[in-house]
């Protein structure tokens, strides 16, 4: 391929992620500062003099911060635990801490509400033991977006904390021991300045996703207002305009926070590629204390594992059945049942496959283009494109949702916008570029870990580009393909927040109707929704590890 | 009859010229070996010749046929890479069928000839081996196998052995040696280390900043360097300062450090000695020897001593404070002690003398 084919192929790549990703968010920016005649203010100055505005913005900054706080709270201190010290059933629950990972964050809203809502499992519980007259706490409000959030984020900083100590060579211990320094100071001058970029990815990471947090604010929020909720509920009201300056203020926080942390986006480098010996385990010795870490650690995974135990025992209780008993009196297949059984609540879990299967398809196609035309053969656009292909990830999906929404309910062939609004592909659409940033980090870095020579090699042994790609490339790119694609697909198959906006009947994912189910306190097929759900993602989850590790 | 040939060769890189008019030619089957430092553009140069790289100006003919623009694939140049890259996720006998298919080569022939490729480098019967189970010496063979395997008309080897621990180094460049003689293929092969390109190479083509330096056998760069450069990167030596007085009875008498020495014949770069004034002496540490300060000899203190088997290398520093490296046995002599120096007495070679111009 001559280096002009190469640019010019480049250049076609770039102008398609510009009309699917900038165009759309253009188009709402421009937009919200569009009246009936010409350029206006009026929608700004209508956003800046609603009071519930600002508590929406202010209401989304403070609770991003504190889930950043709280879930650096919990997840730093575990990862330590569980990589430094070595006691009973370390790797056991080491694995179990991360399972909130593979909980949608609708089905986890879900699991919660089960567990800790007015009637929930431990409410009712509490509620008897001590002989209250009321349930103990009401889940709502700020409190219990927190709950929700700190639960299912901490495990970024956990995740992120445990690769950075692996990465942390034996012998930087051993020198700060050599060198005088105390347990402490090691801590503080080595271990953690050596974490940092570690901890500022685990951070980014979970002050994006609460930023962006849609189904715990939206089932829980009660009164309280975030951005991500304001802009639905105004979008519902036929304020098309003032959700696009909501739309654009959400989007400037999260590019604020980006570029804050900006040097947390080299983390895999500074932490991936080290060598060395990683740290030797510190073995727990006294009993006592073994017995006490070992017993606080299986509590601790009880708790993690509870509200996929409780969505799994609410799966197999029949509808109106279990009122005000601590467990079930009856059990049934039923609500699983129903989902195969009736063709019309089997039709989201088959949508929901589609979906996501095309997204990530698609996703995978042109991560992989990408791989090839900025990595391997240095096209002219290269980091442009992979900017682009990174974007989405600093925007929230409500803000894409609404974006998507604006580019293509308009018929303008010429203007590069179709209707896709209210057809089978908007939303298809929607999830390939909330995938694009996943999958193209993925499939990226593994290009970039690719040795040059292995196609060189090939090329002196004959082999034209097709078949290099083919017998080499592909093959040899194939973890990092199925890494990505796993975590695509687990992410376009739980989607709440896009679907929520883009959907249509014929294309109704689990997520809402597991929604719709609840509305008709349909409680045990919404649980069945969640269960299948949840089994489906660690599934794949389970086969990108696996064959992400060996491949 | 010339097989290889490359025609005033030359690649820029921005404002660098990694390769500057670059020639030479093969003999069929003969093996070359290009050595330089880091940054000598000897990488470049086979890069180029394996089509990676298009020259800025130049010609790469085999067999008078021109093939500079033919693309790596349609080239048939054989390569080992430095680091081997063989297909991890292929086996061996994979790995080594995969030219011989890009020939369209199926079935028995195709099984026939990765046998074939395998026991020339001694590995019959590791077809089915993963390449991760392999050592590097093996992984190494292998590459060869995989190269030679669809008969290239030319084998290029980037830096072969830099990869192996040193105890295997030998006995790997004997093998090479042997099998490429066997074969009989024309090779080109880059290495910074000179030991290397001396035991491998028919010739050895000494590179700097792009250019060649000097082309020639072994043994005519360690007894006839071109320049200073070439006497100093082949073969141990140190470098003085002296002047040169005028000729003498059997060659030419220079003034060391107000010391006066005769030399030979063998010491004038090409057969010219430089004019009568300053000059520099470029001189091996055997071509000189130690004695005790006497006139006649150049003065001086031992500085340093370097143990390497039978006999020790001593770095004496001078009066004028230049570092000569000198070869004498082991316990002749202790750092500290004060000595002198002169040409050894069997030693024709080994003095060069060149105009003080060139560095």
């Amino acid at each position: 391929m001559s280096a002009r084919r190469v640019d010019l192929l480049g250049s076609g790549l770039l102008l398609f992620l510009l009309w699917l990703i900038a165009y759309p968010l253009v188009l709402v920016l421009v937009e919200g500062f569009r009246g009936a005649d010409g350029w206006t203010f009026d929608f700004v100055r209508q956003f800046l003099g609603r009071r519930n505005e600002a508590q929406a913005l202010w209401g989304s900054l403070w609770i991003s911060l504190a889930t950043v706080v709280l879930a650096g709270a919990i997840g730093v201190p575990l990862a330590f635990l569980f990589s430094r010290y070595d006691f009973p059933g370390r790797r056991i629950v080491g694995g179990l801490v991360a399972l909130p990972a593979v909980l949608p964050p609708l089905v986890g809203v879900l699991a919660f509400l089960f567990l800790y809502g007015e009637s929930g499992f431990v409410s009712l519980l509490i509620q008897r033991i001590f002989r209250l007259d009321a349930p103990p706490w009401r889940l709502q409000g700020a409190g219990a977006i927190l709950l929700v959030h700190a639960y299912s984020m901490y495990v970024y900083f956990y995740l992120f904390t445990r690769a950075g100590l692996a990465g942390l060579d034996a012998s930087v211990f051993e020198a700060a021991a050599s060198l005088g320094a105390g347990r402490w100071r090691t801590l503080r001058r080595v271990v953690l300045p050596l974490l940092l970029p570690a901890l500022a990815g685990g951070a980014l990471l979970t002050f994006m996703t609460a930023l962006g947090s849609f189904s715990a604010p939206y089932i829980f929020g009660g009164g309280f207002r975030v951005m991500t909720t304001q802009i639905v509920a105004t979008r519902l009201n036929g304020d098309d305009q003032l959700a696009m300056i909501e739309t654009v203020s959400l989007t400037v926080i999260a590019l604020v926070a980006l570029w804050l942390l900006r040097g947390a986006a080299t983390f895999e480098s500074s932490a991936g590629g080290r060598k060395g010996v990683a740290p030797a385990l510190m073995p727990v010795k006294r009993p006592i204390v073994r017995g006490i870490v070992g017993m606080l650690g299986w509590g601790l995974a009880l708790l993690l594992l509870l509200p996929h135990l409780t969505l799994l025992l609410v799966s197999f209780v029949p509808a109106g059945t279990w009122t005000t008993e601590p467990l079930p009196p009856a059990y049934t297949w039923r609500n699983y049942l129903t989902l195969v059984e009736d063709p019309v609540r089997a039709r989201p879990l088959l949508n929901s496959l589609w979906l996501a299967t095309a997204a990530t398809i698609a996703a995978v196609s042109i991560a992989v283009a990408a791989g090839v035309l900025s990595v391997r053969r240095r096209a002219k656009f290269g980091r442009t494109i992979e900017a682009l292909l990174a974007l989405p990830w600093a925007v929230p999906g409500t803000v894409f949702a609404i974006a998507l929404a604006t580019a293509f309910s308009v018929h303008a062939p010429l203007a590069g916008r179709f209707i896709l609004v209210g057809t089978l592909w908007l939303l298809p659409v929607a999830y390939l570029v909330r995938n694009l940033p996943i999958t193209s980090r993925a499939v990226l870095a593994g290009f970039r870990a690719l040795d040059p020579s292995l196609d060189e090699a090939a090329a002196t042994l004959g082999a034209g580009r097709w078949r290099t790609l083919r017998r080499v490339t592909l093959p040899l790119l194939r973890p990092a393909i199925v890494a990505g694609a796993s975590l695509a697909f687990v992410t376009a198959f739980g989607d709440f927040v896009t679907s929520i906006m883009l959907y249509t009947y014929d294309t109704r994912p689990i997520s809402l109707e597991i929604l719709s189910s609840l509305r008709q306190s349909d409680v045990g097929v919404a649980a069945a929704y969640g269960v299948v759900l949840m089994a489906i993602s660690a599934a794949v989850f389970a086969l990108g590890a696996d064959r992400g590790g060996t491949g | 009859m010339t097989f290889l040939r490359l025609e005033s060769l030359t690649k820029r890189f921005g404002d660098t010229t990694a390769v500057d008019r670059l020639s030479l030619s093969l003999q069929r089957g003969e093996m070359l070996a290009l050595l330089g430092p880091s940054g000598s553009g000897k990488t470049t140069t086979l890069r180029l010749l394996a089509g990676f790289e298009s020259p800025d100006a130049g010609r790469v003919l085999v067999e008078d046929e021109d093939v500079t623009m033919v693309e790596p694939v349609a080239r048939r140049f054989g390569m080992v890479f430095q680091h081997y890259a063989l297909f991890p996720h292929l086996d061996v006998g994979e790995n080594v069928a995969f030219g011989l298919e890009s020939l369209r080569i199926r079935g028995p022939e195709l099984h026939h000839r990765v046998a074939r490729a395998l026991a020339l480098v001694d590995l019959a019967g590791f077809e089915r081996r993963r390449i991760g189970q392999l050592s590097g010496g093996q992984q190494q063979r292998i590459a060869l196998a995989r190269a030679l395997a669809p008969e290239p008309r030319v084998l290029l080897l980037d830096e072969p052995l830099s990869n192996l621990d040193p105890s295997l180094r030998e006995r790997t460049r004997g093998e090479i040696r042997e099998l490429i003689q066997r074969v009989g293929i024309t090779t080109v092969l880059v290495t910074h280390e000179q030991d290397e390109a001396f035991d491998l190479g028919d010739r050895v083509a000494v590179l700097r900043g792009g250019f060649l330096e000097q082309v020639g056998s072994p043994e005519d760069l360690y007894a006839s360097p071109a320049n200073p450069f070439v006497a100093e990167f082949v073969g141990r030596s140190s470098r003085i300062e002296v002047t040169v007085l005028g000729p003498g009875e059997r060659g030419v008498r220079v003034s060391v450090e107000g010391v006066e020495w005769e030399l030979t014949d063998g010491a004038a770069p090409q057969g010219m000695f430089p004019a009568e004034g300053p000059a520099l002496m470029v001189v091996r540490p055997e071509a000189l020897r130690l004695t005790a300060p006497a006139p006649g000899a150049v003065a001086g203190t031992v500085a340093e001593r370097q143990f390497t088997g039978a006999a020790s290398l001593f770095t004496v520093a001078t009066e004028a404070g230049a570092r000569l490296e000198v070869t004498a046995p082991p316990r002749s002599v202790r750092p500290g002690d004060r000595v002198g120096i002169m040409p050894s007495r069997r030693s024709g070679g080994g003095i060069h003398l060149f105009p003080p111009s060139v560095a």
